[in-house]
């Protein structure tokens, strides 16, 4: 099965198609570019590059998340509706996965930091197990600090993967047995996005466009003002 | 030639789809209005609005397909509004839009929402004659546009502080009416007198012809508003629907006024009304009044169509793609986009 993967949750944006034999073709336009702009472009690219029509596609997959809001929603809105519009299924991946899953050579404990901004992180943790990863801590916003104090008392060797991970290094450097992944690792990718779906889609583990939901994790900032207000009322 | 031209519309805080036929027939028109989530905040939270339009796409789009009885292919472009709006939540309607136009394979048309509420008219009647002023009043804007032609349009005149909406929702919060503001005071103003209090009506109570060319059409609210609150805070016991009868009063008089002045100073054959706040009741009697007075032929769309809607993105949609041709699929959100004057 044909599957496109489309990756928004981060810095940068990317897609790929890929299926059996692995990835055919993907690409990401850099940090700092425009998603909303560079994605639809970069999709029929990409599909070109694949050689292939939408019509031979039999899912997408996509990051849902947790991430950038705005680069999120570009690109959960681009993929629910290829889906959709060609009456395909869906399966839908967390950003912290994306990141870990190509750090799965380690066995030590996979550790997933995405820079959240505000002085937050979107972390989860994570073990290498046969054919993939496994997560052991679900998502959550932390300060490099809670992060950093999860790590020590856990006391067991980890890598550390993502942006968010290299921003506050010396946060984390201080902690023993703890490693950080390269650059070239800092962001969720496409390529992983696809080869995840695969996987996933081979145990048929589908959902259909309307079930995807992202994943932000906090609150616009205007429901945590009301709340607050409500209860000091 | 394209034909059946699928809107998608996510500008402020409507989430919305229609497919049009030709730039005139109305297939369908979905809206859902996000009106219940923003309530408790008072007005529109741009994170909240966009976290609803990524929800409501899929299910407003395939709603608008069924209802229109069109099958996906059959639909020969699609158009949705780039700005000006909320970044954040056009992406959500330009990224489906443009999405559907690479599985489609059908052209995708970048519209302007300013241009689409110019359209909506011409959705309800077609043979509009130009050269025709357009009184174009809504939450974000308050503007008087002359179109010599298709897509042959020249701001007027504009407001130089706030929008009449945006007017009609400060002081409807100010005065604690429900939210929105604009309908709470079409309501409450019937109970008033529209006369009881004398409210500043900026830049109409001069003489047209002595002022100065670039006030001469323009617009100012935010002394008007000043003056309401202002008025409230000194008397506490005043009657609120007094004062908001004198207050829309003010506004619409203003309004009229202007409109009154364009249609003189550009010789124009006919008025009309668009955007949200032209679904206020005194505006539209107090417009309809004018234009009879004046002799100058009337056009008031309904007021689904005053407020913003995917079929008039469509409508927008079919004549730019007929006068500029496709847009590319790297246009991405204008948030400040002004109406593009063509002339
Ligand atoms: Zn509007």
């Amino acid at each position: 099965m044909l599957i496109l993967g489309i990756e928004s949750a981060g810095s940068q944006i990317g897609c790929a198609i890929g299926g059996h034999e692995g990835v055919l073709a993907s690409a990401h336009t850099g940090k700092g570019r425009q998603h909303a702009e560079s994605l639809a472009p970069q999709i029929d690219f990409v599909r070109q590059q694949a050689g292939i029509e939408f019509s031979e596609l039999g899912a997408v997959a996509v990051d849902v998340g947790p991430g950038l809001y705005t680069g999120l929603r570009v690109g959960i809105s681009s993929a629910t509706t290829i889906a959709h519009a060609l009456g395909i299924p869906m399966i839908g991946i967390p950003s912290l996965d994306l990141l870990a899953f190509p750090a799965r050579w380690t066995s030590r404990l996979i550790v997933a930091a995405l820079d959240a901004r505000r002085g937050e992180l979107f972390t989860a943790l994570f073990r290498k197990v046969p054919g993939g990863i496994q997560r052991i801590r679900d998502p959550q916003v932390n300060t490099p600090q809670e992060l950093s104090a999860e790590l020590m008392m856990l006391e067991e060797p980890a890598l550390l993967v993502g942006d968010g991970a290299l921003r506050y290094q010396e946060v984390f450097s201080s902690i023993r047995r703890v490693e950080m992944a390269e650059q070239g690792l800092a962001n969720p990718s496409a390529r992983s996005l696809v080869q995840l779906a695969h996987a996933l889609a081979l145990r048929e583990e589908f959902v259909q466009s309307w079930d995807i939901k992202p994943i932000y994790l906090r609150q616009p900032d205007a429901e945590i003002n009301w709340k607050t207000r409500e209860e000091e009322s | 030639m394209s034909n059946l031209i699928l809107g998608i519309e996510t500008s402020c805080d409507e989430t919305a789809a229609a497919v049009v036929e030709g730039a005139q027939t109305v297939r369908s028109s979905v809206v859902s209005s996000q009106i219940d989530l923003h309530a408790r905040f008072g007005g529109v939270v741009p994170e909240v609005a966009s976290r609803a339009h990524l929800d409501l796409m899929i299910p407003v789009v395939a709603e608008s397909l069924v209802s229109a009885g069109v099958e996906a292919p059959e639909v020969d472009a699609v158009a949705a509004t780039t700005g000006p709006g909320l970044v954040g939540s056009l992406l959500v309607g330009v990224t489906a839009a443009k999405s559907l136009s690479l599985v489609w394979d059908v052209p995708f048309v970048s519209v302007n929402h300013l241009e689409a509420h110019l359209y909506a008219s011409f959705l309800e009647e077609p043979d509009l004659e130009f050269p025709l002023v357009v009184l174009l009043v809504s939450g974000g804007h308050t503007m008087l546009v002359l179109m010599e032609g298709h897509g042959r349009y020249r701001v007027l005149g504009s407001t130089l502080d706030d929008a009449a909406g945006e007017a009609f929702d400060k002081v409807a919060r100010y005065l604690g009416l429900e939210y929105p503001g604009g309908p709470a005071i079409d309501a409450l103003a019937v109970e008033g007198d529209p006369n009881a209090f004398n409210y500043p009506r900026s830049l109409v109570q001069e003489n047209p012809d002595t002022m100065a060319e670039d006030r001469k059409l323009a617009f100012s609210f935010s002394g008007l508003k000043t003056s309401v609150i202002n008025h409230v805070r000194n008397n506490p016991d005043v009657s609120t629907a007094d004062v908001v009868a004198s207050f829309q009063e003010a506004v619409v008089d203003t309004l009229v006024t202007k409109a009154k002045w364009a249609a003189a100073i550009t010789g124009a054959k006919g008025l009309c009304l668009g955007g949200g706040v032209a679904a206020n009741s005194r505006l539209r009697e107090r417009f309809l009044d004018m234009c009879i007075e004046i002799g100058v032929q009337p056009f008031i769309p309904s007021r689904s169509m005053c407020t913003d809607n995917a079929a008039m993105v469509a409508a927008a949609g079919w004549w730019c793609l007929q006068i500029d041709g496709s847009s590319p699929l790297n246009v991405g959100a204008n948030p400040n986009w002004g109406l593009p004057e063509r002339i």
